[in-house]
């Protein structure tokens, strides 16, 4: 029976650490590893997930780590064993490879060196000096042994490549430590042991308790901070988990102004911010200059980039709308703020978002090209495939406002608001978008301008139409345009007159889906289409009617009903329509601003930063090495008057036989002899 | 390779010859627009030089390739006299040498050349399969030609739009053909190995698909100002770089496809052997291993200028990561376990996929800082 041999665990654990197979592995499970972070969306807010999951897998996920597996301990674990495994590695080959490299193995018998794969022999000695002047030039280092009548010349080259092994795999190591200094790994560990702690509520920044604040001193962090112009900070703040810590900076920020260039394109060109960084204490400048994408500054071993840009809070004009009188007053505000408000009898908060200054849009190909006629679209194609130059319709729809309106029951709607007029063939219109939940598209309302490409016109009409007072004035214009020949009797007018009244008080109940809805209750199926038709001919009419007596009561002279006009109160009817479905009565036009930008800069201390690249070079170095030296031996033995050549590589290929065969022919005599 | 490279005494005049057009090239370049480059863009000038000469020193069939496509981008910048109109107008540019009308070329050369290929395997025709090695020179030259040609035509949009075209993923399609083209027509000349073509021009026929679906459909080919993120001319190095890591790793995916069949007793006559065809995937794949290493770092420098860290643990650095390390763990299981049966093949295989996911996939499903990449 055979005894079992006893392996200390302390060997079996070295072997298993340093083996092959735990490496590959280890190189296996991280690659798997890391796709989870990549599926899965890293450092949300918190609240994403919960929606995202459900409070159930959220309370599975969260504890592991799933939501920033990249600082996981678990993953964390993975690297660090693969370090360790990397080391013993390294520990395990390096006397053998030392030993290679200092070797010459001038200890090899003609028997070893005739069991080698690629060896010959020929009669005859060839000159030394030759021999050793061709391994010279081949690059090769030699040792001579002269033992019992037989001279044996053991050479070889190409220890880089062994070398290369401890470069890259070294440099493994070396970059694994470059990146922990830079990790955050050490925050980690101070959150551990407990004097550290994230906050998660939304403070001011000057309330954060210290057990969130890291003081200026930290070696390594990365953090944002985002400023207006003319704004400042010697503070940024670093996301951990749900919460976030302020970190101190050896000094004090300042954004003195931020611009954006556009190529003739119109995509954004240039990113940059004029900064000025100052003493934390006496307030004096330290330096100064300009921070763009791709060209950070570094002050102090606090690398400054420039990450993002936005509205820093500009200063904004409305015009106020009310929707149900038509009445106009003026709103003063600033952008990212919020501020109360009465509409109608109801408090509402106004919450500005951001002013955008640009919005380029990408208005499709040019009209011309999308008419062409379907002989030619081949033509078109081609023509169109063959040409570098985009030809899309870029159009700048000017200055945009997006703000929330949020009733006192926590409610709110969304709207984004254009301060240009949008040029539609010729025909002026003012934008606004509203939404009522944030993954909503925006339902856009394009409210017609009149001749002085003021939205007042189309704002009186409206508050017009919309008054009960004023439905039988206009019915009854309506009725008597319609009978103006007299051809009818008098009791049709009389009904007449009755249906356009309804059909006012139907539109202003809800627009054209009030009248639809009424159609739908009212009159029967086979005669509806025809009702339909009749009542928007009524209700178009009685338009022009509205408008004629809206501006007589403002005293203003009556539109010409041309081409144009028309078509103003078709749109206005249009606009009308969709104000119903449009929140609280409002329309906030925006009419002025006085633009304050902001900018986004990521400041970092990377102190692992060049070990990482050190490491990087060393490992480019190392691999090269393995891939590209070959380390190569070659024995010449000469003894009694017969010479032997052997050759042997640790990498066998197709080069390595053609290497052979070149020092064989150019050092074994030229005597045929029994070539192997 | 590099001894034997750079080794005076073994070159040939044409060696010599080649060497001084490229300084004569780097010359002329240096006088026109040296009032434009800074010292970053005149040592990269100059490093460009010594390497293209150590390149077609390397492989000598670059000393004749490289300067016919020279020509023929510089025929097509003449033509266009610095007006881009002339691209619809002018005869030559229209049909032959503007940059969309040679990406054309090139596909059609690589479409016939496939066929070839085909053709010359399974009829075991020598004559096919050197048309098939022609039309593939002629699809790479096509291909390069393009890339140069669009360089310029850029600089016509605008002198400020004007790049090199690495900035999105229809430039760097082209790049990748042209890169596995090559690689392919290297390894077939150093082999011996023509009939490989048959299956690494499927993977490039493949990309080739996708730039005609990416032009007609998406206008993709329309040349693009640079955004902010992409002024980097780390992006000049990065980008080629990590194109050589996925060529060769396309490259010995379809060699693995290859072997897979010969293993099972198919085709065996009319592909190269086992061993050449396992000799070159590893040769492949360690061209490959060097350069995507590099590209790694590179593009690690270049985040660190730009988002101010140099790993960010993003999904494209995440892939990249991903990628390195499964073809780590490959060469070491052929080299340090010594494997070298169908367990190496199907995993070169399965790598394409891997790639292919951290090249395109990622630009397609995971959102990220690379953004711009996308479809
Ligand atoms: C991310 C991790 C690693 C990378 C990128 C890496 C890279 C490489 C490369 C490129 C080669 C050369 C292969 C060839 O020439 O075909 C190599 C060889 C080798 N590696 Fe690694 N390696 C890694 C981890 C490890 C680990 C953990 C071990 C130890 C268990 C290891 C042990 C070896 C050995 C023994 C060789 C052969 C050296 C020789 O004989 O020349 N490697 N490695």
């Amino acid at each position: 029976m055979k005894t079992r041999r006893y392996i200390p665990f302390r060997h079996a654990l070295y072997d298993l650490l340093s083996s092959m197979r735990f490496a590959i592995s280890l190189l296996v499970v991280l690659s798997i590893a890391s796709i989870i972070g990549t599926v899965l969306k890293q450092n949300e807010p918190y609240s994403n997930y919960h929606f995202e999951f459900g409070d159930f897998w959220f309370s599975i996920f969260e504890p592991i780590g799933l939501f920033d597996v990249y600082h996981a301990g678990w993953f964390l674990g993975i690297l660090g064993f693969l370090v360790v495994s990397l080391s013993l590695c390294i520990y395990r080959h390096l006397p053998g490879f030392v030993r290679e490299i200092k070797s010459y193995r001038a200890s090899a018998t003609a028997n070893s060196l005739q069991l080698m794969q690629h060896h010959a022999s020929g009669a005859g000695t060839p000159d030394q000096a030759a021999v050793l002047a061709h391994l010279k030039t081949a690059g090769f280092r030699w040792k001579i042994r002269d033992e019992d009548g037989a001279v044996l010349i053991a050479a070889k080259r190409g220890s880089w490549q062994k070398l290369g092994y401890f470069f890259a795999h070294s440099a493994m190591i070396v970059i694994f430590v470059g990146g922990l200094m830079d990790g955050n790994l050490p925050l980690k560990i101070r959150e551990l042991f407990g004097n550290k702690v994230a906050e998660t509520r939304d403070l001011p920044q000057s309330k954060v308790p210290p057990q969130s604040r890291l003081d200026a001193g930290n070696g390594s962090f990365r953090g944002n901070v985002t400023l207006a112009e003319g704004g400042g900070a010697d503070v940024v703040f670093i996301n951990s988990g749900n919460g976030y810590f302020v970190q101190e900076l050896p000094f004090v920020l300042k954004l003195k102004q931020f611009h954006v260039e556009h190529y003739s394109t119109g995509q954004p060109k240039k990113f940059a911010s004029d900064i000025e960084v100052l003493d934390r204490v006496s307030g004096k400048r330290i330096t100064s200059g300009t921070v763009e994408v791709n060209k950070p500054l570094v002050v102090d071993g606090v690398a400054i980039y420039q990450s993002s840009f936005g509205d820093g809070g500009s200063g904004l004009t409305f015009a106020r709308w009310d929707l149900a009188t038509g009445q106009k007053t003026a709103l003063a505000g600033r952008s990212q703020a919020a501020q109360a408000i009465r509409i109608g009898n109801d408090d509402y908060t106004l919450e500005t978002g951001d002013l955008r200054v640009f919005n380029i849009e990408n208005m499709g190909k040019p009209a011309a090209q999308t008419s062409t006629v379907a002989v030619s679209q081949l033509e078109q194609t081609l023509q169109s495939a063959r040409s570098v130059k985009a030809d899309h319709n870029l159009r700048n729809l000017g200055p945009s406002i997006q703000f929330k309106l949020r009733d006192s029951a926590g409610q709110a709607t969304e709207y984004l608001n254009y301060l240009a007029p949008f040029n539609d063939e010729g025909t002026l219109y003012l934008v606004t978008g509203m939404r009522r939940a944030v993954s909503d598209a925006f339902a856009f309302v394009r409210i017609p301008l009149d001749d002085a490409a003021e939205v007042d016109t189309f704002q009186r009409l409206r508050a017009t139409l919309l008054d009960a007072k004023n439905w039988p004035e206009i019915a009854r214009r309506t009725a008597d345009k319609a009978f103006k020949d007299g051809a009818f009797s008098a009791t049709n007018h009389r009904e007449f007159q009755a249906v356009a009244q309804n059909v006012l008080q139907q539109f202003a109940l809800g627009g054209f889906p009030a009248l639809e809805r009424f159609l739908d209750a009212k009159v029967p199926k086979e005669q509806r289409q025809n009702v339909a038709q009749t009542y928007l001919k009524i209700l178009q009419g009685a338009a022009i009617d509205a408008m004629e007596l809206a501006q007589q009561r403002a005293g203003l002279p009556t539109l010409t009903m041309d081409a144009a006009h028309y078509r103003f109160l078709m749109d206005s009817l249009v606009a009308n329509s969709a104000l119903f479905d449009y929140g609280p009565p409002v329309y906030l036009q925006p009419t002025g601003f006085t633009e304050v930008k902001s900018s986004g800069f990521q400041l970092t201390r990377s102190p692992g930063k060049n070990i990482v690249y050190l490491g990087s070079i060393l490992l480019v170095l190392g691999i090269f090495c393995m891939f590209y030296v070959r380390e190569e031996r070659l024995w010449l033995r000469m003894a009694g008057g017969r010479t032997l050549i052997a050759m042997s590589s640790n990498r066998r290929n197709r080069d390595f036989d053609r290497e052979f065969e070149r020092h064989r022919d150019a050092l074994l005599p030229q005597e045929p002899g029994d070539a192997a | 390779m590099t001894a034997a490279t750079l080794n005076l005494r073994s070159r040939s005049p044409f060696d010599f010859a080649f060497a001084v057009l490229m300084v004569i090239a780097c010359g002329i370049a240096f006088a026109r627009y040296n009032p434009y480059m800074d010292y970053y863009e005149q040592a990269i000038l100059l490093g460009a030089t010594l390497a293209l000469i150590a390149f077609g020193w390397f492989w000598r069939a670059m000393r004749t390739f490289l300067p016919v496509c020279a020509l023929v981008a510089l025929t097509g910048i003449y033509i266009y006299q610095g007006d881009l109109a002339r691209g619809q107008t002018a005869f030559w540019l229209k049909y032959m040498l503007a940059s969309q009308s040679l990406v054309m070329w090139m596909c059609v050369c690589f479409f016939l050349a496939t066929a070839m290929f085909w053709l010359g395997m399974l009829r075991r025709s020598a004559t096919a399969l050197s048309i098939g090695v022609g039309l593939t020179w002629a699809a790479a030259t096509a291909a390069l030609s393009s890339a140069l040609v669009r360089w310029y035509e850029s600089y016509l949009i605008g002198s400020d739009v004007g790049h090199i075209p690495v900035s999105n993923l229809y430039e760097v399609f082209v790049l990748f053909c042209l890169i596995t083209s090559l690689m392919y027509l290297y390894y077939a000349a150093r082999f011996n190995a023509r009939s490989m073509g048959a299956f690494v021009l499927l993977v490039i026929s493949a990309a080739v698909g996708f730039i005609l679906w990416y032009t007609f459909d998406r206008q993709a080919h329309e040349i693009q100002p640079l955004i902010p993120a992409l002024q980097s001319w780390w992006m000049k190095i990065h980008v080629p770089a990590n194109f050589i890591g996925y060529g060769a790793f396309a490259l010995s995916a379809m060699l693995g496809v290859a072997q897979l069949l010969v293993s099972r007793g198919i085709l065996t006559t009319r592909l190269p052997s086992y061993d050449t065809l396992g000799e070159v995937m590893y040769k492949a794949i360690s061209v490959g291993f060097l350069f995507f290493t590099i590209a790694t770092i590179l593009g690690a420098a270049w985040a660190a200028d730009a988002w101010g860290g140099y790993w960010s643990w993003d999904p494209k650095e995440t892939w990249a990561l991903i990628v390195w390390l499964n073809y780590a763990a490959w060469l070491h299981v052929r080299l340090v376990k010594g494997w070298r049966g169908e367990v190496l093949a199907w995993w070169s295989v399965v790598g394409l996929l891997v790639t292919t996911f951290a090249f395109l996939g990622v630009n397609m499903f995971l959102s990220g800082l690379h953004s711009y990449g996308g479809l």
